[in-house]
C-alpha cells in the first residue's frame, strides 16, 4: 500500500531540530563520609553525548530499557530539564536563544504515558484545551475559541459532546486523545511522546498509533516516539536510536534496523521480543544479567559488561559512534568483524 | 500429556464484585506440565478468574455466585477457609505483576523464602538455609549465598520477580498461576522470566496459568489459551490453533491490531470502541457493539462455547460461516 502523503525522503530536507552532544547529569549530592573524607557526590550521567537530528514530518523512535535515559532525552528537548552541556537547535539556531519555554512551547509539545495523571482531573475536557489557548493568547475570545476547542477535539477522534466531562469519566484510549489535542492546541512542528501508548489496551493502541501517523500526514508534524515496545516502534518510525545506559548505540533507518542489527545490544534487543507467533519460538535466553548499576558504569564500552563479543579493548576503551553505512551509525569497536 | 487427567478443572465460574459480574461462567482445565495462557485486555475478567481459584480478592469483597473448581479432588469452591489455606502456598501458588508489592520491605530476602521453607516443608536450621540457597539458584539468582541478607529494595525488577518465583516454589507447588509476571519488567528481563518458567515447568512438570495481555507472551510460552472478553470465555484452543486459525472475530481482530502482524506504511486495524461496562454487559453476544460481523441474531442470543475443530472452542453465533 502506498502512502502518498508521507515524506518520501525525510533526510534530504534540512533538520527541524538537531541535538549535538547533549549530556545530562544528576548529581545526587554528598553523603556524609563523602562530606567528611572530602570526596565528591555521586553523579549520575542519565544522557551522555547523544546528537542527532529529526526533518519536518519525520518520525524518530527511541527505544531503551529502564534506565537507557530516554525520557531524560525527551524532557531536556521539551525545556523540562536544563541539559548538562551540549546544544539543542532549532532550524539552525539555538532553541535557548528563541525567546524561553513560551516560545518553544509553541514548537515543541510533549505526551506522557499516564493520560490520567498529566490531566487536571478538576477540570473538563474543554476547560483543559481552552486553558492552552488562553495562556498563548489563540482564537482570541468566545465563539471562536469554542469553535477552535470543538475543532481539535474533532481532530483526536472525539465528538463535542466530550468537552463536558471529566478525565475520571473517560476510558484510557479517550484521556491520550484528550492530551493528544491539548498538545496539537498551540500547532507544534514537533511533538514528543514519551510511552504514549504503553498503559493503553491491544486495541486501543492501534487506534492511537494511527492517529499519530494522520496527524503527521495531515499537519506534518514530526515525533520522537520514545517506547520499549520494539514492535509499535518499528511500525511507526521512520528512523530508530537505539540507547543503552544514557548513550545512543545505534541508529539507522527503521526497517535496516530491525533487517540488519548492528550493535550486539540490538541484537539482543531484538530476539528479546516476544514474537506474537508460536512457530517462531526461541528456547535460549537473548541476554544475559541486569543492567549496570548507572552511577558506576563499566570503564571502556557501556554495554561491554553483558556483551557476548566483547574484547579486552572493549573493557578499556569506549567506542565513538562512528558510521557503519549510509545514515547508519553504531558505537561499536567491532561492528565490521562481528557478522 | 494430552492423556493425563486434567490437575485443575474449572466449570461454570462465576464471580461477583457487587453487581458487577466480573466472571461469567468460566470453563477450562490444566493439566500436569501444561502452560495455559489466559489473555485478554484490561477489565475482561483473567485476574479475578484466577483470584478465584485461590479464593483471595485483595480486601474487595466478592463472592463465587456459581461452578466448581476440581483441585486433585478437592472442590476449592466448597472447601472451608482451613482447607482453603492448606492448598494455597502449598499445592497452588501465585506470582504477581507487581514484585515489590508482594515482597515484605522490612524483611530480608532469605528469610522471606526460608518462611515458606519452614512452613510448608519443615525445614529449619541448615537444611533450610541449604534449601533457599538451592531454590536461589534455581531461579538464576548468581553468587546466592552473599544475598540472603538483602532486602528487597536492593533487587532490581527482575531479580525481585526472581525472589518471588523462589518463594512459590519453595512449598513445590503442582500448579503456579502467574497474574502478568512480566509486565512491568524490561524487554530482555521478561524474556529472562519466561525462559525460567519454562525450563522449570519442562524440569519438574509444574503447570502454570499464564494471565497476561500480550498475545507474544501467549505464543513464546502457552500450549493451550483462552481468550477471555467481558467475564467470558470467546475462543479456546491449542495456541497454534488460536494463532493459525481463530474463529472468533475478537480473537482476529486483537491479531490484527498487533504492530508486528502488518508491515510499515500500512495502518493497523485498530478494533473500534471500548470493552462493555461490565455492570450493565450488552444483550446478545458481549462482543456485537464492536463486531463487523455482527447480524440480528447476536443483539438477542447469548452465544456458548462449540467446537469448531478438535479440542478448539469458539462462542461466536456465525462461527461455521465465517471465513476468518
Amino acid at each position: 500500500m502506498s502512502m502518498p502523503s508521507k515524506n518520501a525522503e525525510p533526510h534530504r530536507q534540512p533538520p527541524l531540530l538537531e541535538v549535538r552532544g547533549l549530556c545530562k547529569s544528576f548529581g545526587q549530592g554528598r553523603s556524609l563520609g563523602q562530606a567528611l573524607t572530602g570526596r565528591s557526590g555521586n553523579v549520575l550521567r542519565a544522557v551522555r553525548d547523544v546528537s542527532f537530528a529529526v526533518r519536518p514530518g519525520e518520525i524518530l523512535g527511541v527505544v531503551g530499557e529502564s534506565g537507557c535515559g530516554k525520557s531524560t532525552l525527551g524532557r531536556c528537548i521539551a525545556g523540562l530539564h536544563a541539559p548538562s552541556s551540549g546544544e539543542i537547535l532549532w532550524q539552525g539556531r539555538p532553541l535557548a536563544a528563541m525567546g524561553g519555554r513560551r516560545t518553544a512551547s509553541r514548537l515543541i509539545q510533549m505526551i506522557f504515558q499516564d493520560p490520567y495523571s498529566s490531566l487536571n482531573p478538576r477540570m473538563t475536557v474543554g476547560q483543559t484545551i481552552e486553558e492552552v489557548l488562553v495562556a498563548h493568547r489563540l482564537h482570541g475570545g468566545g465563539a471562536t475559541r469554542a469553535a477552535r476547542v470543538d475543532e481539535l477535539l474533532a481532530t483526536v477522534g472525539l465528538s463535542p459532546r466530550h468537552k463536558e466531562r471529566l478525565p475520571h469519566a473517560m476510558s484510557g484510549g479517550q484521556r491520550q486523545r484528550v492530551s493528544i489535542a491539548r498538545a496539537l492546541a498551540v500547532e507544534p512542528r514537533l511533538i514528543i511522546a514519551d510511552e504514549p501508548v504503553s498503559a493503553l489496551d491491544a486495541s486501543v493502541q492501534a487506534q492511537i498509533i494511527n492517529l499519530f501517523e494522520e496527524l503527521r500526514d495531515r499537519f506534518g508534524i514530526a515525533f520522537i516516539f520514545i517506547a520499549h515496545d520494539l514492535n509499535v516502534v518499528r511500525h511507526i518510525s521512520d528512523r530508530v536510536a537505539v540507547m543503552y545506559l544514557g548513550e545512543v548505540m545505534e541508529t539507522t533507518r527503521a526497517d535496516a534496523l530491525f533487517e540488519t542489527p548492528r550493535h550486539p545490544y540490538t541484537r539482543a534487543l531484538l530476539s528479546a521480543i516476544p514474537w506474537p507467533d508460536p512457530d517462531r519460538r526461541t528456547t535460549v535466553t537473548s541476554l544475559e544479567g541486569e543492567l549496570p548499576d548507572p552511577l558506576h558504569p563499566p570503564a571502556g564500552c557501556s554495554f561491554s559488561s553483558r556483551c557476548a563479543w566483547a574484547q579486552a579493548r572493549c573493557h578499556s576503551q569506549r567506542p565513538p559512534i562512528e558510521p557503519y553505512a549510509e545514515a547508519h551509525d553504531v558505537r561499536c569497536l567491532r561492528m565490521h568483524e562481528i557478522a | 500429556m494430552s492423556g493425563s487427567p486434567p490437575l485443575l478443572q474449572v466449570e461454570g465460574l462465576v464471580t461477583r464484585f457487587g453487581a458487577v459480574t466480573a466472571v461469567d461462567g468460566v470453563s477450562f482445565d490444566i493439566r500436569p506440565g501444561e502452560i495455559f495462557g489466559l489473555v485478554g485486555e484490561s477489565g475482561c475478567g483473567k485476574s479475578a478468574t484466577c483470584r478465584s481459584l485461590i479464593r483471595l480478592f485483595g480486601g474487595a469483597s466478592a463472592e463465587i455466585a456459581g461452578g466448581s473448581v476440581l483441585f486433585e479432588g478437592n472442590d476449592l469452591v466448597r472447601l472451608d477457609n482451613r482447607g482453603m489455606e492448606d492448598i494455597r502456598g502449598n499445592r497452588i501458588a501465585m506470582i504477581f505483576q507487581d514484585p515489590m508489592t508482594a515482597l515484605n520491605p522490612t524483611m530480608r530476602i532469605g528469610e522471606q523464602i526460608a518462611e515458606g521453607v519452614r512452613r510448608h516443608r519443615g525445614l529449619k536450621g541448615e537444611p533450610a538455609r541449604r534449601e533457599v540457597i538451592a531454590l536461589l539458584e534455581s531461579v538464576g539468582v548468581t553468587s546466592a549465598e552473599s544475598r540472603l541478607s538483602a532486602y528487597p529494595h536492593e533487587f532490581s525488577g527482575g531479580m525481585r520477580q526472581r525472589v518471588l518465583i523462589a518463594i512459590a516454589l519453595a512449598c513445590r507447588p503442582h500448579l503456579l498461576i502467574a497474574d502478568e509476571p512480566t509486565t512491568a519488567l524490561d524487554v530482555t528481563i521478561q524474556d529472562q522470566i519466561l525462559k525460567l518458567i519454562l525450563r522449570l515447568s519442562k524440569e519438574t512438570g509444574l503447570a502454570v496459568l499464564m494471565v497476561t495481555h500480550d498475545l507474544g507472551v501467549v505464543a513464546q510460552t502457552c500450549d493451550r489459551v483462552a481468550v477471555m472478553y467481558a467475564g467470558r470465555i470467546v475462543e479456546r484452543g491449542d495456541t497454534r490453533q488460536i494463532f493459525r486459525r481463530p474463529a472468533h472475530p475478537y480473537t482476529r481482530a486483537l491479531l490484527d491490531a498487533l504492530p508486528a502482524h502488518t508491515g510499515r506504511g500500512t495502518r493497523l486495524k485498530p478494533l473500534g470502541g471500548e470493552p462493555p461496562d461490565l455492570s450493565a454487559p450488552p444483550q446478545g453476544c458481549r462482543f456485537h457493539p464492536r463486531c463487523a460481523f455482527a447480524t440480528e441474531v447476536c443483539r438477542v442470543e447469548q452465544p456458548s462455547l462449540q467446537p469448531i475443530e478438535s479440542r478448539h472452542d469458539t462462542a461466536c453465533l456465525r462461527a461455521g460461516e465465517l471465513g476468518l
